[in-house]
Formats: C-alpha cells, structure tokens, sequence
C-alpha cells in the first residue's frame, strides 16, 4: 500500500535521513523505532508531504506522492497525528474534529451555510468511538495530556483515512493511559480496517502490538520484518537494544 | 433549551438597539449624527480587519489599502465616469476585492512577519500611485465635492444610507463567521499545519479570506465617501491601518462584534478628547497599555468571558438541583 524507497532528506547538510526503505501492507500496524533523533518524525513528515525528499520517493497505492502538498496527501487517504500535540485550542473538541470531517465531505469553503448544524452526526460518532463524548463542549485547548493525544486521533480519523500515521501516540502518558491508547489504536484499526504506522519509543508497546517493525538508525533502515526477526537481528541488537540495556 | 432563550434574548438586544439607532438623528444634534455615521464607517472596516486578523490570523498590516481603494474607485467612478451610482456601489467594493487579491496572492505565499511586511510595502505602493498621480486622483488634495445624490447627502439621509449596509454587511458577516468557510479559517489561525494535514488548502483559504475581507473594507470605503463626499491619500496611508489594527485590539480579536466597540471607542477619544489636545492618541496609548495588562482579551472578549462563567455557574447549579432531586 505504502512503499518508501531509497529517501533522503537534509537540512543545511545535517542528513536527518538518509536512505529509508519502508514498505506497509494493507490492514497492517506497523511499528518505526529508533533512538531520538533516528529520522522518524522527519520520515513521517516526508511520507506526509510536510517536507519533500531530496531523493527517492514515496508511493501510495501506486502512485508517486512525494511532490505533493499536504492538502493533497490528505486526500489520497493518509491522515496523520503529531508528535507534539497539536490541535485547534481555540476551538471546542467538537469543533476540532468537526473541521477534518467537513475538509473530507469537501465542505470547507462554504460560505453560506450555519456550520454548527453539518456533519453533527460524523463527528459525533468518531467522538465516541474514541471517547471524549463527553467533552465535546471543552476548548481544546483546556483538556489533559491524555485527551488532547486522543483528540488529536480523532481528528486525524475525521478525514476517513485508508492510512493512518500516528507521531508517538503514547508519548508522555502513564503505563494505563498508554496501554488504553494502544488498545483504541487496534480496535480502530480492526473496526475501521485502517492501516496504521506509528513510532514509538516503548518497546513492550511496539513489540506487543506491530505485525511488522522498521528500524531506524541516523536516518538509515537497519531492516524491516516481523517483531521476531528484528529482535534476532545482530546489528539492531548493537546499534538500539543492546544498547539500552547495556 | 436554555441556549435558544440565549439566542432569544441577544436578539432582542440587537432589535431594541437598531431601533435606537433608527431613531437617534430625530432626537440627536447633526453633529452627533454624524459622529455616529463615522463610527459605522469605522466599525465596518474595522470589523472586515478583524475577519482576517482576529479569525483568520494573518498579519494584516495595511488593510487601510483596501479601504482606501475603495473610497477611491467608487469616488473616481461618480467624478469621471458617468455610470449610474448604483453600479459604481457595487463595482467599487470589487476593485478592493481585486487590489485584496492581488496583494493577497503575494503575502501568502509569505508566513507572519513577514506577510505583513510584504503587505505593508505593497500597500505603500498604492499609497505612493494616489499620492503622486496628480492628473488622475489631485495627489495629496485629493478629490472633493462628490456628486452623491440629494437622498443620500443630507446628514440624516447619509446616517441612514450608511446603517443600512452596515447591518447588511454585518449579517452576511455573521453568516460567514458562522459557515464551515469561517470555521475552518479559525482553525488555520490556531494550527495551520494541522489543517493542511486534515486536507484543507491553507493558502486557498487565506487567499478567500482577503478576497472577503477587503471586499468589506472596500464597502466601508465608499461608505466614507458617501459620508464626506471626498476622498484623499490619508485613507490609504498605514497610520490609518494601524488605528484598525487597535480597535480589533481594543474590542477583542476572538470575539466576533469586539471591533465595533474598539472603533466606537477610537472614533469617541479622537472627537471628545481631540477637541481638548491634539496628543488624545496619548491617551488611547495609555488606554492600550492598561488593557493588555487588565483585559488581554479585549474589552468585548472580557464581557463575553464573564457571561459566559455567569453562565457555567447557572448550568452548575442547575445541574446540582437537578441531581439532589
């Protein structure tokens, strides 16, 4: 469904990344990893058109979108969360979904018609379906840090992805708050057929949850495969678990 | 429930205050006519500012530009052309849409600081064309004795003409602000990357949203000239974008009607302490500096902020009743 072939990125001659190879299957979870500072989140922002590789490319169902803005990727079927959560504070939690799902039915540049009466019922079930239905008058910008990383799965489902790309959902969340997060990302994925990549920095997580792990090394893909064999594999043992434990 | 009684009770508010207005130049002197007449003009700019500014935010740095454009067309239009009025009113507001256009397809392209410096120095352009082309605009004389016709010369007559389309615009305002258009406008001003991940075209958007806005500071344009029956290069000079951009600060940039009270107050400083000293921007500086310290959210924004806590209590309240019984 997804393949990344062979990308590079630079930034005033830093190589953030620099020859990445990721394939993703459909209605697969698959998991990046990688030490801080590894390329994930610049890997995820050149799949989502944030930034446009040096070299390579990235194709989506067959098709090469690494030239296109974001806005268009969007449409192709990839919906993204940031690492840093990154919502419409201003804006009520209902609002904030409200926006992607009126974006999706393409309903954005309408000038006429009262806003709060469209897409009332969308939105509403992807609220509850993660489950901030009961906070849907809040300003975004008042929930918890929990919520606001659920909010920010919510909208990124507003857009009915095919694919889903999730910037370390779990990231600054208690064990509880991360292993209830992790179980709404599989329902989602099961119930919504969605395809899902995210990075993660806990390693439980990623090696209870993925069907297929890439690792990721000073920009560079050490290997992708199953969660054994990457647990087998010398050089990641060397460059990132070894390490870690050692 | 309790939200439509809300509802019910602003707009009986806004009813009893047209009324007012409709009947103020019977009861008032022509002066305070037409200080109120300055201050429709003023709200209406200032309220098309804030379109961009408060929701949108964008650096508008000179949306007097578009206000002046306006003034200007519509004022070039009725000395040296011989179309009807009607016609020049609705084609005026389009040229200032059009300036807006041009200008906006360059600042976008730009983010911030730099939008509004870009516009700044584009806008001084057009400043520089009014000032200079002596043939066609009389330079810093500007153009006088506008030909507006007898019902809508008078004082009265102008006060009357000009309410009209203020609460016109501000209806097709509200209804905008409201729309998915004006929605997602807001949500590009709190996080213009997540809205372009969720599919939205920012720069298309923003581009609309000064096409919009300085089609309403070019309606606000003409209804100066209708008011004074001249035009001169000061309404395109940025001092007059910046006291813009201070009623939007004055009133509260989140809320929607803040600006009209931040031009009702800039309007009332410049005439009742104008006639006193020639320094009452002193005071409206001072007045500034005391509301970013007291009310950050505008003067609007903190009454709103208070009904609305007045509001949570009573919901609270309510609630606890209802769970006691």
């Amino acid at each position: 469904m997804l393949k990344v072939e062979n990308v590079y990125k630079s930034f005033d001659k830093f190589l953030a990344v620099s020859g990445a190879e990721l394939t993703v299957e459909k209605g697969e979870l698959v998991a990046v990893i990688g030490p801080n500072g590894a390329g994930k989140t610049t890997l995820f922002n050149l799949i989502t058109g944030m930034l446009k590789p040096d070299r390579g490319r990235v194709v989506f169902n067959g098709e090469d979108i690494s030239k296109l803005p974001p806005h268009d990727i969007c449409r192709k079927g990839i919906a993204r969360s940031f690492q840093i959560a990154n919502v419409f504070h201003r804006l009520t939690v209902f609002k904030n979904v409200q926006v992607a799902v009126l974006s999706q039915q393409r309903k954005s540049s309408n000038l006429f018609r009262p806003a709060h009466r469209m897409a009332v019922e969308e939105t509403n079930r992807i609220l509850s379906s993660v489950g901030l239905l009961d906070k849907t008058d809040r300003l975004a910008g008042s929930l918890s840090h929990g919520d606001h990383r659920i909010l920010e799965i919510a909208i990124a489902l507003g857009n009915e992805p095919q694919m889903l790309i999730l910037d370390e959902p779990t990231a600054g969340m208690s064990p509880d708050e991360t292993s209830a997060t992790m179980g709404l990302i599989q329902r989602l994925a099961e119930t919504h057929g969605l395809t899902i990549l995210f990075c993660e920095h806990d390693m439980d997580v990623v090696f209870n949850t993925a069907q297929s792990i890439m690792v990721m090394h000073y920009g560079k893909t050490i290997i992708q495969g199953k969660p054994e064999d990457v647990k087998n594999n010398m050089e990641v043992q060397e460059a990132y678990l070894g390490g870690a434990d050692a | 429930m309790q939200k439509s009684n809300l509802n019910l009770k602003v707009l009986w508010l806004l009813v009893v205050i047209l009324v007012l207005l409709i009947l103020f130049p019977a009861f008032l002197p022509r002066f305070y006519t037409y200080i109120l007449a300055v201050i429709f003009v003023t709200a209406l700019l200032a309220m098309s500012l804030n379109m961009v500014v408060g929701h949108g935010g964008l650096f508008q740095f000179h949306h007097g530009v578009f206000y002046g454009v306006g003034a200007y067309a519509f004022a070039l239009m009725l000395t040296k052309t011989g179309l009807p009025m009607w016609l020049c009113f609705i084609l005026s507001p389009l040229v200032a849409a059009a300036v807006g256009f041009l200008i906006g397809w360059f600042c976008v392209r730009l983010t911030s600081l730099y939008f509004g410096m870009l516009q700044i120095s584009l806008g001084s352009l057009i400043w520089a064309i009014a000032f200079r082309w002596y043939d066609l605009t009389h330079g810093d004389d500007g153009i006088h004795g506008v030909p507006i016709p007898d019902w809508a010369s008078s004082t009265s007559g102008a006060y009357y003409f000009i309410l009209f389309f203020l609460v016109l615009c501000l209806i097709a305002m509200y209804i905008i602000h409201r729309s998915p258009f004006g929605m997602t406008l807001q949500a590009i001003r709190d996080n213009p990357a997540r809205c372009s991940a969720v599919g939205i075209n920012v720069r298309r958007h923003q581009i609309m949203a000064i096409v919009i806005a300085t089609f309403f500071a070019g309606v606000a344009g003409v209804l100066f000239v209708v008011l004074e029956k001249s035009v001169f290069p000061d309404l395109l000079f940025w001092v007059l974008s910046l006291e813009i951009f201070i009623m939007c600060l004055l009133g509260g940039w989140f809320t929607f009607a803040g600006p009209i009270v931040g031009a009702a107050i800039t309007v009332a400083l410049r005439t009742f302490v104008g006639i006193y000293t020639e320094y009452w921007t002193l005071i409206l500086g001072v007045l500034l500096i005391l509301l970013i310290f007291f009310l950050p959210e505008g003067a609007m924004g903190f009454f709103v902020q208070k009904f609305e806590k007045s509001r949570d209590k009573e919901a609270a309240l309510a609630r606890e009743q209802h769970a006691e019984s």
